[in-house]
């Protein structure tokens, strides 16, 4: 049984109230730091921890802390994206709405290490009710002395607000959030200049997950080194992974990182198996932006070692033969599922999605997205599978924010692992037209 | 002051110089097109995409090359800086894909846009496309719109490039103009229709790249490289009151402001100057206009095209050489 960090308590009755949270230790770090730490040790411990982002890329919280710059007389912020939107992608709401103490908590200690006297949670706007806890939570917080002027007698002063997105998965890129906190159209920024520099209202930011903020309370208590004893090599600490799809077992589940795939999908303790006892066929390991890769290569990597649940085996390969750890979407997939309508159906996301600014995203998007719907209805040509790859391609790399690749990245995968289902596609068009017609290995043998 | 190398041409700027203006200042061939960037309108660029090159040092500290490609007209220049542009092969596959991606919802209707012979985007397609298209889906319309009394949005033809979107932000008042919806279903809007009104409105027709927005009083009056640009001015309360005439025999057809050779406006005019004084007496009228743009206007009329005209006084040792032993086509003199 792993070690869970953060959702020790997350059963407790009552837990989102201050005062069952303060009982099972609540809001020690904030006392640890403001009264025993200055900033730069708070932010020296999570260096020390090796706490990657665990919003999707996996850059180091430390290292992007220490990045942030630090004028004389100007504010700075922290800005918490809650903006979790990722096909696949629901840990943070239930973190939120179950111990939404857990992250103000994590926004008081990170906002005292990065001198930050104002600081936001940017929430999705579909969650309004999770907005209403935090809310609610930051109310007793204030009243309890956690929030407002003079903390625990320290001298810091913390004001933390909550604000709604317009529900655009856009705005969970960082810039693009910052945009919408400021009021704006969601439009991604050109950089630099980096948020560090110039994010929120011109002023030096740092936006960071749900996720990693929850993380540094247990930093700050248990120290840095200890938290990096747990996981493997550079992906220390724990992680939430919200499994879905096929298995017997869907939910979130916090593992320690290192824990082996197979094991994660097959033991009782976690996914249990795939559903009705069928066969695993393709997993989306971080959300739908990864690249999917078939059983054989999500359970062993090509050179026939363990995959694991760390940033750098999910990756091992890079993408020829690997994917990424992502923010913990784990979408499993049974022999049922059609490869090529799960990748127009992603596909149909990130065209309804993408913000419209720059070309190759906005007309990309929406080229990839009809291209597969062609195939899928039995339209297609063989010439259009390596047009997909090839528009994949024209967008990849070549975008302002990351939603261009995002959307390249789960086409060119799905190509690159499962041709042969688009060859059957388009080889078999009425066949596979027909509402819940899967491609067979063995169907296309006779 | 940084000083940089662009495609083997090397170039002092001042710091925070972007990219695609430093290498204006060599200028020639080499300078990356431009779709959206417009220097007289801040916060432009980085839209299109058209513009991105290779770079293959960062700077002088810290020499390694950009892991993307980065868009010239919003990245500032370090000093010590190598870029690539028309030296990289991969550079120009990528233009050729952005040009793609920019004509796949655009109607290709030149035969009856009012741009045509004056688009950057016929300009761009030119000069970086392929001439086939991959492309067999429905591609997006609108309906046309007024969007003011004299200016028609064509929505179809629109690449987004915010650039009319900024015009009206910076040098009007109100701001009733903007982008409605999301990804390719956005579109540029007043949301209310006729609702421009003010004295500086026309610009919007300036800036646009593309046939999206037209001077009413100009539509389907004649292709542009059948009329005569005329610089002129006149003394208006207004505005600076310098502005381009575009003749047919006696008529004054359009009235534009005056654009430098990357097409982008010098002096903002007024409404009054551009839609209502279409007469030779209201102007005082100073001689032929040069259009400096690759642009079947000059072409036909007062010059011929200067080709691989020499533009750089410090060219490398290297080119020096090959070009003495292969000097430059020179026509016109």
């Amino acid at each position: 049984m792993g070690r869970k960090l953060l959702t020790e308590h997350i059963n407790v009755e009552g837990i989102n109230t201050f005062e069952v949270y303060r009982k099972h230790g609540g809001y020690r770090s904030v006392e640890k730091a403001l009264k025993t730490m200055t900033p730069d040790e708070v932010v020296e411990e999570v260096k020390k921890s090796g706490l990657r982002g665990r919003g999707g890329a996996g850059f180091p919280t430390g290292m992007k802390w220490s990045f942030l710059a630090k004028p004389e007389g100007v504010p700075r912020y922290l800005v918490c994206n809650a903006d979790e939107s990722e096909p696949g992608t629901f840990k943070d709401r239930q973190l939120m709405s179950k111990l939404p103490h857990l992250l103000i908590e994590g926004m008081i200690t990170s906002s005292y290490a990065l001198g930050a006297n104002t600081s936001y949670i940017y929430i999705r706007g579909e969650l309004l009710y999770v907005l209403r806890i935090l809310e609610k939570a930051i109310a007793e917080a204030y009243a309890a002395g956690f929030l407002g002027k003079n903390i625990l007698g320290s001298g810091y002063d913390l004001d933390l607000h909550v604000h709604p997105g317009g529900g655009a998965y856009i705005c969970g890129e960082e810039t693009a959030l910052l945009e919408s906190l400021e009021g704006k159209r969601g439009n991604p920024r050109n950089k630099p200049p980096f948020p560090a520099v110039q994010g929120l209202y011109a002023r030096p930011t740092v936006v960071n997950n749900v996720e990693s903020i929850a993380a540094v309370p247990v930093i700050v208590n248990e120290g840095g080194d200890e938290y990096a004893k747990i996981g493997v090599g550079r992906s220390t600490g724990t992680k939430l992974i919200s499994a879905c799809g096929h298995l017997n077992k869907p939910g979130i589940y916090e593992i320690e990182l290192g824990l082996p795939v197979e094991e994660f999908i097959y033991s009782d303790e976690y996914c249990g198996g795939i559903w009705k006892g069928r066969e695993l066929k393709a997993v989306v390991a971080g959300g739908s932006s990864v690249p999917i890769l078939p059983k054989e290569l999500i359970l062993k990597t090509a050179a026939g070692e363990k995959r694991l649940m760390t940033y750098e085996s999910l990756s091992d390969g890079g993408f020829v033969t690997g994917t990424m750890l992502g923010s913990g979407g784990f979408i499993a997939m049974d022999e049922t599922t059609c490869i090529v309508r799960n990748t127009w159906n992603f596909s149909r996301f990130y065209h309804h999605e993408s913000c419209g600014q720059c070309s190759p995203c906005r007309e990309g998007t929406g080229w990839m997205e009809k291209v597969l719907h062609r195939l899928e209805h039995g339209h297609g040509h063989m010439e259009d599978i390596d047009l997909l790859v090839s528009v994949a391609k024209q967008i990849e790399g070549n975008t302002i924010c990351p939603l261009g690749e995002a959307a390249a990245w789960p086409v060119a995968a799905a190509v690159r692992h499962f041709r042969h289902e688009f060859e059957w596609h388009v080889t078999h068009a009425k066949e596979a037209a027909q509402p819940g017609a899967v491609y067979r290995a063995n169907a296309v043998l006779v | 002051m940084a000083k940089i190398t662009f495609d083997g041409v090397e170039v002092e700027v001042p710091d925070g110089t972007t990219i695609l203006n430093a290498a204006r200042q060599i200028g020639g061939s080499i300078v990356p097109p431009a779709m959206c960037y417009y220097t007289p309108l801040k916060g432009s660029g980085g839209k299109c995409r058209a513009c991105l090159v290779r770079v293959a040092a960062g700077s002088a500290k810290d020499p390694r090359p950009m892991p993307k490609l980065v868009a010239s007209c919003v990245t500032p220049v370090q000093d010590g800086m190598v870029v690539e542009n028309t030296t990289s092969e991969q550079v120009l596959n990528v233009r050729k894909g952005i040009v793609e991606m920019l004509l796949i919802n655009h109607p290709l209707d030149c035969p009856v846009c009012d741009q045509a012979g004056e688009c950057d985007l016929q300009n761009f397609a030119f000069e970086h496309g392929v001439s086939t298209t991959r492309y067999q889906e429905e591609r997006r319309t609108f309906e046309k719109i007024d969007i003011g009394p004299l200016i028609q949005l064509h929505m179809t033809r629109c690449i987004l490039c915010y650039r009319c979107v900024y015009t009206a932000n910076q040098i009007t008042d109100n701001r009733v103009h903007g982008v409605l919806g999301r990804g390719d279903a956005a579109e540029i809007g007043t949301y209310i229709e006729n609702i421009i009104d003010n004295d500086f409105s026309g610009n919007v027709i300036d800036v646009c790249p593309v046939g999206a927005l037209t001077d009413k009083t100009f539509r389907f009056k004649s292709r542009v490289w059948f009329t005569k640009p005329v610089n002129a001015h006149r003394d208006c309360p207004k505005c600076s009151g310098n502005v381009v005439l575009w003749y047919k025999g006696k008529d004054v057809l359009r009235t534009t402001a005056r654009k430098d050779q990357y097409g982008e406006v010098k002096e903002w005019i007024c409404n009054e100057c551009r839609f209502e004084k279409k007469e030779t007496s209201d102007w005082t009228i100073e001689g032929p206009a040069h259009i400096d743009r690759s642009s079947v206007i000059s072409a036909n009329h007062y010059e011929l095209p200067v080709l691989n005209q020499s533009v750089v006084a410090d060219l490398p040792e290297s080119t020096q050489r090959d070009l003495e032993k292969n000097p430059p086509l020179k026509l016109g003199n």
